[in-house]
């Protein structure tokens, strides 16, 4: 249970940045530790103890292998995490540019 | 953005290939070994962007590449919905059904049509990160003139 | 197992303490390092290496993005005076959290303790997918046979954040004074 508590933590060690910095990096960073914690009780979830990693050796008998769905549901996710921070270093580049500054409550007041 | 010394630009190059080539083994046993088009198509955009990192953006026509890489992954997920379609005229009418013959397990020709799938993907996610990886490169290049 | 991946977790949770607070942006980005690559070794102890294989290389391309963007930037933390608004930023925050911790109290009673996975959902996936597939890695089999409307919805939002990111790079803006 106490990896399950840790995982919690780490996500509201994300949630708590996303809510105080104004930073534009620091909330970038923010988001991608919030992922990477439910990544990471996705596959404690599907753990099994003593449990092969799930590839089939088409010559033995039936064994116990570990929950392949959590692991295919994380490996969609993860490429997806790339692609999102990619577009929010664009986005945050591009606001440097015009504004020369990553404060998202300064950009806000400099609209126009 | 500036290249890198001559020793770095020799040892990328040799380098380069290797991992290009794992990338390809990589994506080619993805029904055997871990890996897959996921992993595989990452890979090979890692060793473009090793390349591209050694050697400078002045060394290759940006604007050509991104349009090359955009393209690329336009037709690779067309590639995909074409085989999804395939499935659905053949045998029974269900999307994403595994219409060829499933070989035998465990060897290289096998699994029907989960190879291709896993070629297309692959294709798929390594011109996307690389156009995004082109895109803010040649931002950079633009907003420094 | 349970002791060696808390031990993990614990480096992991003091690199994203460190990496909200650095005052170095380029040194917050290093430290969200740590947790990536700890969360590799993770998916390694946890009996899961395609995940391991893919996270590694996503890890470092994301690194490579962001410490381009920082470099290209600045590398300054803002300096903020602590004014009201932090304050009752802070405060909802910790409320927030309470409201969360209550719930995940709640919902951990219906969860099987680690290890002791009841394989209710998967036991199809699990079971007879080698003939219906024909692939002995049974995550290619679920990825790409029984659950492939994910992968085409997954390979479609890859795609438009591409072109989102090639549409937002590429296009003129209005000329700064």
């Amino acid at each position: 249970m106490t990896v399950y508590l840790l995982c919690f933590v780490l996500f509201l060690v994300g949630l708590y940045g996303v809510i105080t910095r104004r930073n534009l990096i620091k909330i970038a960073i923010s988001l991608s530790i919030m992922e990477f914690s439910i990544f990471l009780i996705l596959v404690l979830i599907g753990y099994i103890d003593n449990g092969l990693a799930p590839i089939v050796d088409p010559g033995s008998n039936a064994q116990v292998y570990v929950d392949p769905l959590p692991q295919a549901m994380v490996l969609t996710a993860i490429v997806i995490g790339l692609a999102t921070t990619a577009m929010l270093m664009a986005i945050a580049i591009r606001l440097y540019r015009k504004y020369k500054t990553f404060d998202i409550r300064e950009i806000k007041n400099l609209r126009g | 953005m500036e290249g890198m010394s001559t020793i770095v630009k020799k040892v990328s190059q040799l380098v380069a290939g290797i991992i290009f080539m794992y990338g390809i083994y990589i994506i080619l046993h993805g029904h055997l070994t871990p890996g897959g088009g996921f992993a595989g198509g990452a890979i090979i955009a890692g060793a473009f962007i090793l390349l591209i990192l050694a050697f400078g953006s002045s060394a290759l026509n940006l604007k050509k590449e991104v349009a090359g890489s955009s393209n690329t992954e336009s037709v690779a997920i067309l590639m995909v919905v074409i085989l999804a379609i395939m499935s659905l005229l053949m045998g029974i009418k269900v999307f994403f059904t595994n219409f060829l013959p499933k070989g035998e397990p465990g060897t290289l020709l096998s699994a029907g049509v989960i190879p291709l799938y896993n070629i297309f993907i692959g294709i798929e996610v390594a011109g996307a990160i690389l156009t995004i990886f082109l895109a803010l490169v040649i931002f950079k290049e633009e907003s420094s003139k | 197992m349970e002791l060696t991946i808390s031990i993990i977790l614990g480096f992991m949770i003091i690199g994203a303490i460190y990496a909200i607070h650095a005052k170095d942006l380029l040194s917050a980005v290093i430290a969200m390092g740590i947790v990536g690559y700890g969360l590799v070794i993770c998916f390694l102890l946890l009996k899961a290496p395609d995940l391991a294989i893919v996270q590694i290389v996503i890890e470092t391309i994301t690194l490579v993005i962001m410490v381009a963007v920082v470099l290209d930037s600045t590398r300054k933390e803002l300096e903020l005076p602590f004014d009201r608004k932090s304050l009752v930023n802070m405060v909802t925050g910790f409320v927030i959290f309470a409201g969360l911790f209550y719930f995940f109290l709640h919902a951990i009673e219906h969860l099987d303790p680690l290890g002791m996975h009841s394989l209710r959902m998967a036991e199809p996936y699990v079971n007879g997918a080698v003939e219906l597939t024909g692939s002995i890695n049974l995550v290619t089999g679920v990825l790409f046979d029984f659950r492939a409307y994910d992968t085409l919805g997954e390979a479609v939002i890859l795609y438009t954040a591409a072109l989102g990111a090639l549409t937002l790079l590429r296009m003129k803006g209005k000329k700064t004074v």
